[in-house]
């Protein structure tokens, strides 16, 4: 029994490197900077996606606030580089770090919340953020920062002229949140996650403080959202309160996951494999006219999904066979 | 050498309503106790207060030799005590493996050895068979089962147990009895809820009867059984009379 569970555990990890190696290779065939620009996107959902399934898949906290650390590492990035010319590098760290207190002191009086609460609180949150740093002069304001270009530079991070090493960037933070996750899947904190999500009070009389587990969970899950908004104030060089702290991003980060299977290790990636190139290319085809019709059929995609596989669509290459009920 | 647990006048109050008045129990070292009465005794109340889910109003806890009033529950499991909850509260979306593992975890945070353990654990209870099954997919009597193996794999000193022989088959309960009698072998003490008295009476050493949220007599199961105020709670005054 023992010995399967180590098998499992080792073909996870041969199926990632295996995946990771393939996908280093997609770029030097696929040279179209559309659809390398759809990669990057997609790669930097499946790490979103995956950081936010350690708190909400994982711990059972639903957050549909999650932009506002995606916002905060981007900002602390722009911040950071264009104000005092720190490093990206250290941007991006920073941001995460921020964001992870951050998700702290906003868990301490959240996580006394419970279910739809939760869920309204984060909202709540990260909206309010939203209207701060849009009055937020010193930061820019509605209006933004613009991350002044200075050529291809591994140092500032910045490539104006070729998609690739976005790309690898995002393929090690896919793979880095992937594998944290891994690990984490069998450690006490993973098995103290679920736990605390499937009956807190069960949880708490078997010795795990609730509290504490749904905290460390928070800061992680802030913490690698905020790297991958770093990441993406680099990648677009520009950016306005709407366009990294807007709602749409906590809801892609979630519903990435949900389609995949929320709480499983390969939902998100699965999920945000999915969703990110639909919702691109439906946008770029049949979008623009105005009328909306690419998110009619992007919203029925996502709703075929649901009904086809409510558990999500990494059920459909578990080896388990249905149980017989 | 001193009681393992031991309430000193511990009384609970819902807003105006008084589920334990005054209560003073004691559970030695390698003891079985039950804990038995008619329904809204005050036997769930008293649980929940033993096992650190919300502090008593008034009176203190002491485990160990200890002062336990004010800890919480994740901390007392920490210092011994290990329950399990009348309705079932399995983690329905893991695996039987892996809701044994929690528990064992609150002694040793070395996943390898915390496998061992629950696997130990599953062995013990009789649910090795059933390993790598999702709780929710367990019958009622295996999930009681699992209830005690998560308990026991936090290594307590103290089992408490919250009617795990209610509503079982003749034949579960017996080996639900045989289960608890082993668990006392290992040297755990057990205070149990039990309502069903045929069963509990033999596997008690001792009984304590709790109505209208005290302590109504305690003693030897023998003597509970033929007490007339015991008689008198369960059946009404009438019966009591000829007894």
């Amino acid at each position: 029994m023992d010995q399967n569970f180590a098998k499992r555990r080792r073909r996870e990890l041969l199926t990632a490197a295996m995946l990771v190696a393939a996908a280093a290779v997609v770029p030097l065939l696929v040279k179209d900077a559309y659809y390398q620009n759809i990669m990057v996107l997609t790669l930097m959902y499946a790490a979103l996606s995956q950081s936010w399934n350690i708190l909400s898949g994982y711990c059972g906290q639903i957050s549909l606030g999650h932009a506002l650390y995606f916002g905060l590492g981007a900002y602390t990035t722009a911040l950071l580089f264009t104000k005092f010319g720190v490093l990206p590098w250290f941007g991006m760290l920073g941001g995460g770090v921020i964001s992870a207190v951050m998700a702290m002191a906003l868990g301490y009086p959240c996580f006394r919340l419970r279910g739809h609460y939760f869920v309204i609180a984060t909202i709540v949150i990260a909206e309010t953020a939203l209207l701060l740093v849009q009055n937020w002069d010193w930061a820019g304001a509605a209006l933004g920062i613009t991350i002044p270009m200075h050529g291809d530079n591994w140092l500032t991070f910045q490539f104006p002229r070729s998609k690739l090493p976005y790309f690898y960037f995002a393929l090690v933070l896919a793979a880095v949140a992937w594998f944290v996750t891994w690990w984490l899947e069998d450690s006490k904190w993973g098995f103290w996650w679920r736990a605390v999500k499937d009956n807190p009070e069960a949880a708490e009389s078997l010795g795990v403080v609730v509290f504490n587990s749904k905290m460390g969970a928070a800061a992680v899950s802030a913490f690698f959202v905020a790297v991958g908004g770093g990441f993406y104030a680099q990648f677009v060089s520009y950016i306005d309160p709407e366009s990294v702290m807007g709602f749409q991003f906590s809801l892609k980060m979630a519903l990435a996951a949900v389609l995949g299977g929320i709480g499983t290790l390969w939902g998100p990636l699965l999920g945000a494999a999915i969703l990110i190139p639909i919702s691109e290319l439906t946008s770029s085809h049949i979008g623009g006219s105005g009328r909306g019709v690419d998110l009619i059929v992007y919203g029925s995609l996502i709703v075929l999904i649901s009904l086809a596989r409510p558990q999500g669509l990494v059920s459909l290459f578990s080896r388990k066979k249905a149980p017989a009920r | 050498m001193t009681a393992l647990l031991e309430t000193r006048g511990i009384t609970q109050r819902f807003s105006g309503l008084v589920a334990n008045s005054d209560v003073s129990i004691s559970v030695g070292r390698g003891e079985i106790v039950g804990l038995i009465g008619p329904n809204g005794a005050g036997k769930s109340t008293l649980f929940n207060l033993i096992a650190g889910v919300f502090p008593p109003t008034e009176g203190s806890i002491w485990f160990d030799g200890q002062d336990v009033t004010h800890l919480p529950a994740a901390e007392r499991c920490r210092r011994g005590v290990g329950r399990t909850f009348q309705v079932v509260k399995s983690f329905e979306t893991m695996t039987v493996i892996d809701n044994v593992i929690v528990g064992s975890l609150a002694r040793s945070t070395h996943m390898r050895e915390a496998r061992r353990k629950a696997h130990v654990m599953l062995e013990f209870t009789g649910l090795a068979a059933r390993a790598d099954v999702l709780a929710s997919d367990l019958v009622p009597a295996e999930k009681r089962r699992l209830e005690v193996a998560r308990a026991l794999a936090t290594s307590p000193k103290l089992l408490l147990l919250d009617e795990v022989l209610t509503g079982l088959t003749p034949a579960e309960a017996q080996t639900g009895v045989e289960l608890v009698r082993r668990v006392r072998d290992t040297g755990v003490s057990v205070l149990m809820v039990e309502h069903v008295m045929e069963i509990v009476m033999p596997l008690v050493d001792r009984a304590i009867v709790l109505d209208l949220g005290k302590v109504l007599v305690e003693g030897k199961p023998a003597d509970i059984v033929r007490d007339p105020k015991v008689i008198s709670a369960y059946l009404g005054d009438r019966h009591a009379v000829g007894a």
